[in-house]
């Protein structure tokens, strides 16, 4: 009880002091994460909005893929990216291997089938409800998944949340790929799994206070977002109710 | 008067389920054409075969050149912006520039009586309310034929009053032509010129509104006339 009230005041004072180490750890984490979900943001809901209206043959083995791909471990995504930047992989030319990039990539392809996937639910459901509406006005598929995805956007704020919660709390593939180089590619959770089995408890717990923080704020946001949106047009669609991390 | 649309032995097909069944009939210009008969019956597949928002499983349907048509359903729903832009974004779509889309978006909530709301969610307006938005919808989109899918059926009496009214406004003053669903025949027989009874998908009666309220259709229809003593008691 003694160790865990001493490294957990220990872990107080680290955060109070603004300790450089600390912080730049944090400032890396949120900067790999927030590129990571607004790359995969950008892509996954073009394809997730497309796929919510278009019908074409093999689309139900596209979205099998897609929900597969939602339970894919982190280490995995590390895994596949590490092989595709190593030296003699098809990127290997590109010498992102150990860097940030790395990580960006790997954690933008952590998360964009979990932008695509909550965005093809939430724009299926959409055209399943009123696309007919916007298909008697002369919207054909292209232009309704554009319309339908706007009309939903409070839904896919929701979702880009989300997104960045997975991103951020992720440990698996910036280990793999980012290899957790201090100074360089050092995040949270590569930080806390280190420090935790170096034995420095106060700056691993530290580190985790900071990122519950960060989930605790992301899941506030929600819930304002929600209340907001309630309080402007009702309640509409939510396809990621609570689902942070 | 010329033929608006022509349906030529339709049917349509779900799975194993036949919506429609060998449907032939034709409406004329000005004509106001009332869809009757029990829920699953055919009259909102009939009305979304006419308007093309579903394919065919066989036979044939024409929509006579220069017809402009717009439909308006039974749930209209909202897209999430303002009244005035819910007017303005049907009439781009269908190719209105954006500017002239507000001056006649602005025409049609002034029809509806829905003018001091153009600045609402479009979401926050009463049932009534968003069904007047979507007849002033259809009606900013200059029409020559009319849709609607049970355009009352989900309204309080006040709120049925008042679409129905606009409804009879409509067709006064132009030479729309109509085709609409309800299970409202009062309403039927204030709005239309004609009546179809559907059942089980297959057209059971095509009767002038008059001949089909007020003959004795026991035996020259007898599947309408259950229905009317159903209804009517």
């Amino acid at each position: 009880m003694t160790t865990f009230t001493d490294t957990a005041l220990r872990a107080l004072e680290l955060l109070t002091e603004l300790d450089p180490l600390l912080w730049s750890i944090v400032a890396r984490s949120l900067w790999v994460s927030i590129l990571a979900t607004a790359i995969a943001c950008c892509l996954g809901v073009v394809l997730g909005a497309w796929l919510g209206v278009a019908r074409f043959v093999g689309r139900d083995v596209i979205l099998t893929v897609l929900n597969t791909l939602l339970a894919l471990p982190s280490v995995v995504v590390g895994l596949v990216v590490y092989l595709l930047l190593s030296r003699t992989g098809p990127l290997g030319h590109l010498g992102w291997l150990f860097s940030i990039k790395a990580m960006v990539l790997a954690q933008a392809l952590l998360v964009l089938p979990v932008v695509t996937a909550l965005t093809r639910q939430c724009v299926e459901d959409a055209e399943r409800n009123h696309g007919e509406q916007l298909k008697s006005l002369g919207a054909k598929p292209g232009l309704r998944s554009v319309l339908l995805a706007w009309d939903e956007r409070y839904a896919l704020l929701t979702v880009l949340i989300a997104a960045f919660g997975r991103a951020i709390s992720e440990v698996g593939a910036v280990m793999v790929v980012g290899g957790n180089i201090e100074g360089f590619t050092r995040v949270m959770t590569t930080a806390i799994a280190l420090e935790t089995s170096k034995g420095d408890l106060p700056l691993a717990l530290a580190l985790g206070l900071v990122l519950m923080s960060v989930v605790l704020l992301l899941n506030v946001l929600i819930s304002l977002l929600r209340r907001w949106r309630q309080r402007i047009d009702g309640a509409g669609t939510d396809p990621v109710q609570g689902v942070l991390v | 008067m010329s033929v608006v649309l022509t349906l030529q032995d339709v049917s349509v097909q779900f799975d194993t389920h036949l919506a429609l069944h060998g449907v032939d009939f034709h409406m004329q210009a000005g004509e106001r054409v009332a869809l009757v008969g029990a829920n699953g019956s055919g009259k909102s597949t009939l009305l979304r075969v006419a308007h093309g928002l579903l394919t065919v499983s066989s036979g044939r349907v024409m929509v006579a050149p220069g017809v402009h048509q717009a439909m308006v359903f039974q749930l209209p729903h909202m897209l999430r912006t303002t009244v005035l832009r819910f007017v303005v974004w049907g009439l781009w779509l269908q190719g209105t520039p954006w500017r002239e889309a507000h001056v006649r978006a602005r025409q049609a909530l002034d029809r509806v009586g829905l003018q001091d709301m153009a600045e609402r969610s479009a979401r926050t307006l009463s049932g009534g309310q968003q069904q007047r938005l979507a007849l002033a919808r259809a009606w900013a989109l200059q029409p020559n034929f009319v849709l609607l899918d049970e355009p009352t059926s989900s309204l309080d009496p006040h709120a049925k009053r008042e679409v129905e009214r606009l409804l009879r406004e409509w067709v006064a003053a132009s030479n729309v032509s109509l085709l609409f669903s309800s299970h409202n025949l009062g309403q039927v027989k204030r709005l239309a010129t004609r009546v179809i009874y559907l059942e089980a998908g297959r057209v059971f009666a095509d009767l002038p509104v008059d001949e089909f309220f007020n003959r004795p259709l026991g035996e020259s229809h007898p599947e309408a006339h259950l229905f009317l003593k159903g209804e009517l008691g």
